[in-house]
């Protein structure tokens, strides 16, 4: 066989639908990576079998008596729950508004469940809430219900937010992950994987410091200001867990083309680097928690960065890739070195490497 | 960045590899094996070929730690981390390497106090904050990180501390490079020898690979330019008619290696008889164990461990692709039954193993790819 058959039977066996062949969850399947895909696809999409949800966006988008709304939920676990930059309750907060953010919606209304574990200490519950609150009235957004658990010790690590949020939506906006074509644009909004790295450090395993604070942030305004620009903008994501290589695999999948990024183009602060350097795993993965990925039409470039530059949150914004046609599926790399490399979905977590 | 950027420069890439180019025979094929798995990361991760000729081939050698690790071993790890008693700790790319009855992630699923760490240090560390456990520290790698482990347990003993111990897989790496050399199938022009590994060893115990077999070897760094440099020292040799080991990474590495990190393995572990490598087969002296002096930080004689050979699966070639026989996607089971969700092989489960290189960076063909980034 050639190396052309043997790829074109990988592709095949890839695009078979997925199975969960682990006898137990692992951590790995919360990662967001293959692992995940595999879970959600496997179990979830054939349980709850649902033309909403099978689109596999950030929020569902639903109509209601002629009301175009997109709704979203999300389960917030960190540790530490306090780290540089924010807290577990930004997070809920503005993760769950950047989920209807990007799928083009105002967002509204939030509900939010709290499950506490036994012993946890009320002052960092009434910091987290202040923190949730403060969150939410900075993006114009009401905190309506919620609910309360709390479990054994034990049981939990000290705390875990799940929010659910509601937005309206402009129905004349069509965005969808499976619309982008080539010569498309591909936008980031900021440098990425503060957050991830930020929490990593946090966490005191390294003893590294760093001057790094998360990127945890409302996304909204800055969708806004791009959908309003008059760019042709067909796919917005906020990259979370599994970092803009991730979204940009998913993005590849759906809309059948590859996106090929210029390294060098991609925004990436020192401190960040370095960890990443030191750690042996690529920023493309680390998580952040306030930065838009968004594709344009590659004609309308220039305006979309613009109107990005324009907000606040977009100051650092860069155009790091354009959308072509071939090999569908693929993310590519153009390396700083001059080389190439495919940019692959992890499997689960990236895992320091040994030496 | 500044010790990064340096070291990648795309200029002065396209300079070196102009003269590499140059330096080529026409209708002449070259295959050299980088024997690290650090190197074979570094092609990959910063697209090194693109700047090869046709005719120049890089073979993944068997240096990676996690990818010889035999799968018996890795069952006799989680059949201590399964001991309620025991936290294993161990460094973050073995959680996903399948034993027999599955890997430590799947172990830690089903209850196993499994811990990710950076350095044996940190296991100790857990040790002494955790009295009431017993901390095993899952030792794997070549003569790079052996002596980390080595002294850890040195500080284990001086502090008195009871409840640590190291399940200790190290290897060492000319064993491995002279198995290699013997295989039959063997067509090699010649070695990037693995730098990490020689800064604690130094050059001098690969003298013997120009002098009885024949092939140059140069000791390489990890960035891309320091990789596309020992090419062209290799390909100078070839042209010159040398055969001999060359240092390029003498930033780094001194040509006697670093005889305090040498003393303290040499205290605390011995050679083994044997041991098997994945892939590989049975090597003799080829790793190392625990002293007797230091019975008392050898989890292989604190727990009892079944100890049983597993055979590597019938369809894993992972034995050809270590020993640059195939490449990894002329393997049976490359990318449909064996990939990085699944792993048969151990190539396939750390970033640093050839067809988990191959299959997360490299899975097309250049023209496409050309066509792609035009």
């Amino acid at each position: 066989m050639t190396e052309q058959e043997v790829l074109d039977r990988i592709a095949r066996a890839r695009a078979r639908r997925p199975r969960v062949r682990e006898e137990r969850i692992t951590l790995a399947h919360g990662a967001g990576g293959k692992a995940t895909q595999n879970l959600i696809e496997a179990i979830f999409l054939d349980a709850f079998d649902d033309p909403a949800l099978a689109a596999l966006e950030d929020s569902a988008t639903v109509e209601v008596d002629g009301a175009h709304l997109a709704l979203t939920t999300d389960s917030y676990v960190v540790s530490p729950l306090f780290f540089p930059g924010g807290c577990i309750g930004d997070l809920a907060v503005n993760g769950t508004i950047n989920d209807l953010a990007v799928a083009g919606a105002r967002p509204r209304f939030l509900a939010a469940g709290f499950i506490l574990e036994e012993g946890f200490p009320v002052a960092g519950l009434t910091r987290i809430a202040g923190a949730m609150s403060t969150a939410a009235r900075a993006a114009g957004v009401r905190l309506v219900t919620g609910d309360t658990k709390v479990v054994p010790r034990g049981h939990g690590d000290g705390c875990y937010i799940t929010t659910t949020g509601v937005g309206r939506r402009d129905p004349t906006v069509r965005l969808g992950i499976t619309t982008a074509r080539p010569g498309d644009a591909v936008l980031v909004s900021g440098p990425i994987g503060e957050h991830g790295v930020t929490v990593m450090l946090a966490r005191g395993d390294l003893e590294i410091d760093a001057d790094l604070v998360s990127d945890t942030a409302p996304l909204h305004g800055l969708t806004a200001a791009l959908l309003g620009s008059g760019a042709t903008v067909r796919v917005m994501r906020d990259a979370t867990r599994g970092g803009v290589a991730t979204v940009l695999n998913e993005l590849a999948d759906a809309s059948g083309v590859a996106v090929v990024l210029e390294e060098d183009t991609v925004p990436v602060r020192p401190a960040v680097r370095g960890a990443a350097e030191l750690l042996g795993i690529d920023p493309l993965y680390i998580a952040c928690e306030g930065r838009l990925v968004a594709v344009v039409d590659g004609a309308d470039q220039e305006r979309a960065l613009a109107a990005l530059w324009d907000h606040p949150l977009g100051r650092d914004a860069a155009v790091i890739g354009r959308v072509v046609a071939d090999p569908p599926g693929l993310v590519l790399l153009r390396t700083g070195f001059g080389g190439t490399r495919v940019v692959d979905t992890l499997v689960g977590d990236p895992l320091p490497r040994i030496c | 960045m500044r010790f990064v950027d340096e070291y990648r420069d795309a200029a002065k890439a396209r300079a070196l590899a102009a003269r590499i180019a140059q330096l080529c025979e026409p209708g002449r094929q070259y295959r050299f094996m980088e024997v690290c798995g650090g190197h074979t990361h570094t092609i990959y991760q910063h697209g090194l070929a693109d700047y090869l000729p046709e005719n120049i081939t890089l073979v993944h050698g068997p240096g990676c730690p996690v990818c010889v690790i035999p799968m018996g071993r890795v069952d006799d790890a989680i059949h201590i981390a399964s001991r309620p008693d025991v936290i294993m700790t161990s460094f973050g790319d073995m959680l996903r390497v399948p034993g027999g009855m599955g890997s430590f992630l799947d172990a830690k699923a089903a209850g196993a106090d499994i811990r990710m760490v950076y350095s044996p240090l940190d296991a100790l560390a857990i040790a002494r904050a955790e009295p009431d456990r017993r901390v095993v520290f899952l030792a794997i790698g070549f003569e790079t990180t052996a002596p980390s482990t080595a002294v850890t347990v040195q500080r284990a003993a001086e502090e008195g501390v009871t409840n640590f111990s190291v399940f200790c897989n190290h290897v060492t790496i000319i064993p491995g490079i002279k198995a290699i050399l013997d295989s039959p199938d063997l067509r090699l022009d010649g070695f990037i020898g693995p730098g990490h590994v020689s800064t604690v060893i130094g050059c001098r115990p690969y003298e013997f690979i120009p002098r009885q077999y024949r092939k140059p070897l140069v000791v390489a760094g990890f960035e891309p330019l320091d990789l596309l440099q020992s090419v062209y020292l290799l390909l100078r040799q070839l042209a010159d008619g040398r055969c001999e080991v060359e240092n390029q990474y003498a930033r780094v590495v001194p040509w006697d290696g670093n005889p305090a990190a040498l003393r303290a393995v040499a205290d605390v572990m011995t050679l083994r008889p044997y041991f098997e490598w994945r892939g590989l087969g049975f090597i003799s002296h080829s790793a190392l164990r625990m002293r007797d002096e230091y019975a008392a930080y050898d989890a292989e004689r604190i727990f009892p461990v079944p100890g049983v050979r597993v055979a590597d699966p019938k369809a894993c070639q992972c034995g050809e692709v270590l020993k640059g026989v195939l490449k990894p996607w002329e393997c049976k089971v490359f990318g449909t039954a064996c990939t990085p969700e699944t792993p048969i092989g151990t190539c396939m489960v750390s970033s640093e193993g050839a067809c988990a290189a191959y299959y997360n960076f490299g899975r097309f063909t250049r023209e496409r790819v050309k066509e792609a980034v035009r």
